[in-house]
C-alpha cells in the first residue's frame, strides 16, 4: 500500500504531467524544430531541405539589414527598458502615496495596455503626424517647434521608444503597487523614527524589499514576449504601414526583419537562424541583468 | 442452389460495386487561396459559380485571409500537405515562392508557353523561370494620374498635366503651407505607395537611364540619369514643396490614397487597383490621366504588375487536372471580362485589350493605353529590392543624403541582391 503522501504525490505529478505534455507539444517541440531549421535551407518539401551547418548565422553577420536591427534593439533596450521601469516605479510610488483615487489612476494608466497594439499605432501615427496632428498642434500652441517624429531617421526610433514606455507602463505599476502594498507600514514608521529621510527610507526600507518585483519588471521590460522591447514587432510593423521599419531602417527591429525574411521571402531556415540568435541574446542579457539586480533580502 | 458463401460473395461485390459508383460519382474538391479583397473575392465566388454549373464533377473551395497573414498562411500550410491547390501571388513573390518549393510550373500540355506568349500582354512573361510559366493572371495593372477635378475647375486648372513642369506647375497652385504646416498637397508622395516604381521604371527612363539590363541581373541605375531622376522626384518635396512622403500619415494602408479622398491632396500616382476605393471614397469629381512625361513629345513609360494564380506541389493527378481546368477557366476572356467589370482590373489577353471602348474610356483608358509603354519589373526578392528604392528616396529627402550617395548606396545593395540570388541557382 501507498502511504497517503505518496499518493498524494502521485496525484500531483498526474496532474502536471498532462499541461507539460501540452506545454512540450506546443513549445519545447518548436523551440527545438527552430534549432533544427536554422541550419538547413528551407524548402516545402522536407524532402529537400539541405543541411548547410553555420551558413545562416555566417550570413546574418554579413547582412547590413541585420545588423542595422541588432544596433536599434540596442537603443530601443537602453531608451525603453529604464523609461518603462524607473517611470513605473516613480508613479507607483506617487499613486501609492495618495490617501485617495489610486485605484482610478491606476485604471487609466493601465488602460494602454490592454488596449490591442495595433489600435495603438493607427492613433499615434495620426496624432503624430507632422503637419495634420494633434501633437504638433498642442507643441506650437505652447510655444514649441513642430517635430516630424515617425517621418525622420534621427527621431523615429525614440518616438517608438516612447509609445512602447506609454503603452506599457501601467503594467509596471501594477506591479509595483502591489509589492509596495506588502511593505508592513512598521518599517516606515521605525525608519522614521530612527530619523531616516525620505530619500533614506526609499533606499534602505522600500528599494531592498520590492527587490524581487524590480528584478521582473526588468526582465519583462527586457525580454518577455508580451512586451519585452527585444521583442518589439507589432508596433513597429503597424506605425509606418507601407514601410514598416523605417524610414531607411530606424526603427526596425529583429523580430520584424525575421517576420520578413520568414514571410515575405520564404527562407524560414534563415528566419530560424535569426530566432535562435535573438534566443540566446535574450537569454544572456536577462542573465546578467538577474546577476546584477537580484539581492537577497536579509 | 446457391451457398450461403456464395450470397456472401456476391452481396460483398454488390456492395463494393456501389461504393465505387458513389465514388466515381463524388466531385473532386480543389482548395482556391487569395488574400481579402472584397470586389476580388466576390468576382472569384461568381466564377467558381459559373464553373461548377459547367463541370459539375468539381467542387471549388475559395478561401481568403487578410492581406497581412496571407503569406503566413500559405508558408505554413503548404509544407504540411494542407491549403490551397491553386495560389493568387503577386508576379514579384514568384522567385522566392519558386525557389522555396512553393509551386509547380504549369502543365505545357494545359498552357503552352508559346500559346501564352501570342494570346497575353507581353509582361506576363514575368510568369516565366527556367523556361516554365508559374503561373497566369486574370488582369494586370498599370499606373496612372488621380486628380481631382473640383480642385482643378476652382483654381482655374483647365486639363490635366501633360508634362511633369505641369504637374509641378498646377501642384504649386494647389498646395497649401499655413505657417511651416502643409495643409494640403498639390500632390501625393508616397515612395513606399506606387513611387518606388515610378522612380525605377519610369522616370529613370524618361531621363534617358535604364534601370537594369535585359535580364534584370544587373543594376544600371547608377549613372547621372538616373541620379537626375531621383533628384527630380525628391526635388518635388525638398525644392518645389508641393508634397512630402508620409502625408497625410503613414500608419494605414494606402495613406496617400485616403488623403486623396479626403480631398487633403489633390493629385496621387496610383495604380488601376486604386479605381474602386476612389469610387467609393471621393466626395468630388475626380478624372484619371495618363503619366506626365518630361517634355510634351517625350518617351512614356509606365509600370504593370500583376496578380497570378499559380499551382501549388498540393495539386497531383485528377486534383491537378482539376486545378488546371479552373485555371484555364479563371483565364478564360469570359472570366476576363467579368473581372473588369467587377474588379476593374484591365485584361491580360490581347484580343481584349485593344477595344476602342476601352481605350477611351475616361477612367480605364489612361491605364490601358499604357499597357504597350509598361515595364513589369523582374524581382527576384520584391520586398527587399521595393525596399531598397523606398530608402533611396528617403535617404534624400528625410536624411539630407545626396541623390548621386543615396542611389549609389542603393545600387550597391539591390546588386549584391541579385547577385546572391542568381548565384544561388
Amino acid at each position: 500500500m501507498l502511504s497517503l503522501s505518496r499518493r498524494r504525490a502521485l496525484w500531483a505529478y498526474a496532474f502536471i504531467f498532462l499541461p507539460l505534455l501540452l506545454f512540450a507539444f506546443f513549445r519545447v517541440y518548436p523551440l527545438f524544430q527552430a534549432f533544427h531549421l536554422a541550419f538547413g535551407r528551407w524548402h516545402a518539401d522536407p524532402g529537400q531541405r539541405t543541411f548547410v551547418g553555420l551558413d545562416n548565422f555566417r550570413r546574418l553577420f554579413g547582412d547590413p539589414r541585420f545588423l542595422q536591427a541588432l544596433r536599434n534593439m540596442g537603443l530601443y533596450m537602453v531608451l525603453a527598458v529604464p523609461g518603462q521601469v524607473i517611470l513605473g516605479l516613480a508613479l507607483a510610488l506617487v499613486l501609492n502615496a495618495l490617501p485617495r483615487g489610486r485605484g482610478f489612476f491606476r485604471a487609466i494608466y493601465f488602460l494602454p495596455y490592454i488596449t490591442p497594439a495595433v489600435a495603438i499605432s493607427w492613433a499615434w501615427s495620426f496624432m503624430l503626424s507632422p503637419h495634420l496632428g494633434v501633437v504638433n498642434r498642442v507643441l506650437r500652441w505652447i510655444g514649441l517647434p513642430a517635430q516630424s517624429f515617425l517621418t525622420s531617421p534621427a527621431q523615429a526610433l525614440p518616438t517608438v521608444a516612447a509609445i512602447v514606455v506609454w503603452q506599457f507602463i501601467g503594467f509596471h505599476i501594477v506591479l509595483f503597487l502591489a509589492a509596495l502594498a506588502n511593505i508592513p507600514k512598521e518599517l516606515y514608521e521605525a525608519a522614521r523614527i530612527d530619523g531616516a529621510s525620505a530619500w533614506a527610507s526609499f533606499r534602505y526600507v522600500t528599494l531592498p524589499l520590492i527587490n524581487p518585483t524590480l528584478v521582473l519588471s526588468i526582465v519583462m521590460a527586457t525580454g518577455s514576449p508580451t512586451i519585452g522591447i527585444l521583442q518589439l514587432f507589432t508596433q513597429v510593423l503597424n506605425l509606418r504601414f507601407y514601410d514598416p521599419g523605417g524610414p531607411v531602417g530606424s526603427t526596425a527591429t529583429i523580430v520584424l526583419y525575421m517576420y520578413q525574411v520568414g514571410f515575405k521571402r520564404f527562407e524560414l531556415g534563415y528566419a530560424s537562424a535569426i530566432a535562435v540568435l535573438l534566443f540566446i541574446i535574450i537569454a544572456v542579457i536577462t542573465l546578467i541583468q538577474y546577476k546584477l539586480t537580484a539581492r537577497r533580502i536579509d | 442452389m446457391l451457398s450461403k458463401l456464395g450470397i456472401k460473395i456476391l452481396g460483398l461485390c454488390f456492395g463494393l460495386t456501389l461504393i465505387g459508383l458513389n465514388l466515381s460519382a463524388r466531385p473532386i474538391t480543389i482548395v482556391y487561396w487569395q488574400y481579402e479583397f472584397a470586389t476580388k473575392v466576390r468576382a472569384i465566388d461568381e466564377l467558381i459559380k459559373r464553373f461548377e454549373a459547367e463541370n459539375p464533377d468539381i467542387k471549388v473551395i475559395h478561401e481568403t485571409f487578410p492581406y497581412a497573414a496571407f503569406a503566413e498562411k500559405v508558408a505554413a500550410a503548404v509544407p504540411a500537405g494542407v491549403g490551397p491547390h491553386i495560389v493568387n501571388l503577386y508576379y514579384g513573390w514568384l522567385p522566392a515562392w519558386q525557389r522555396a518549393g512553393y509551386l509547380q510550373p504549369l502543365p505545357e500540355e494545359w498552357f503552352p508557353a508559346q500559346e501564352i506568349e501570342s494570346e497575353f500582354a507581353p509582361l506576363v512573361r514575368a510568369a516565366k523561370m527556367n523556361g516554365q510559366y508559374w503561373g497566369l493572371p486574370t488582369a494586370v495593372r498599370t499606373l496612372a494620374l488621380f486628380y481631382n477635378i473640383d480642385l482643378f475647375e476652382q483654381n482655374g486648372i483647365a486639363k490635366p498635366p501633360e508634362t511633369w513642369d505641369e504637374l509641378i506647375d498646377i501642384a504649386k497652385k494647389l498646395t497649401i503651407w499655413q505657417d511651416g504646416t502643409l495643409v494640403r498637397a498639390g500632390f501625393g508622395m508616397a515612395p513606399d505607395g506606387q513611387d518606388h516604381h515610378l522612380v525605377r521604371e519610369v522616370l529613370i527612363r524618361q531621363f534617358g537611364g535604364t534601370p537594369y539590363s535585359e535580364d534584370y541581373r544587373q543594376v544600371l541605375y547608377n549613372t547621372p540619369e538616373g541620379v537626375r531622376a531621383l533628384k527630380f522626384y525628391t526635388d518635388l518635396a525638398l525644392v518645389h514643396k508641393i508634397g512630402e512622403p508620409d502625408f497625410p500619415f503613414p500608419g494605414v494602408a494606402g495613406y496617400y490614397r485616403e488623403g486623396f479622398n479626403a480631398g487633403l491632396i489633390a493629385m496621387i500616382v496610383d495604380g488601376s487597383f486604386a479605381i474602386g476605393t476612389i469610387q467609393r471614397g471621393a466626395r468630388f469629381r475626380w478624372g484619371v490621366a495618363e503619366l506626365p512625361r518630361l517634355t510634351p513629345d517625350g518617351e512614356r513609360h509606365n509600370f504593370a504588375s500583376f496578380w497570378m494564380h499559380a499551382l501549388t506541389p498540393r495539386a497531383q493527378g485528377a486534383e491537378l487536372e482539376a486545378a488546371c481546368k479552373f485555371l484555364k477557366f479563371i483565364t478564360s476572356p469570359e472570366a476576363m471580362e467579368l473581372w473588369l467589370q467587377m474588379v476593374g482590373e484591365l485584361p491580360a489577353r490581347l484580343s481584349l485589350l485593344n477595344r476602342p471602348e476601352l481605350l477611351d474610356d475616361p477612367i480605364y483608358g489612361p491605364f490601358m493605353r499604357a499597357l504597350p509603354y509598361s515595364h513589369a519589373t523582374f524581382f527576384v526578392d520584391e520586398a527587399r529590392q521595393r525596399q531598397i528604392m523606398i530608402d533611396a528616396i528617403l535617404r534624400v529627402i528625410r536624411a539630407g543624403v545626396s541623390p548621386e550617395a543615396s542611389l549609389a548606396t542603393a545600387a550597391a545593395e539591390e546588386q549584391a541582391v541579385l547577385d546572391a540570388f542568381w548565384g544561388k541557382r
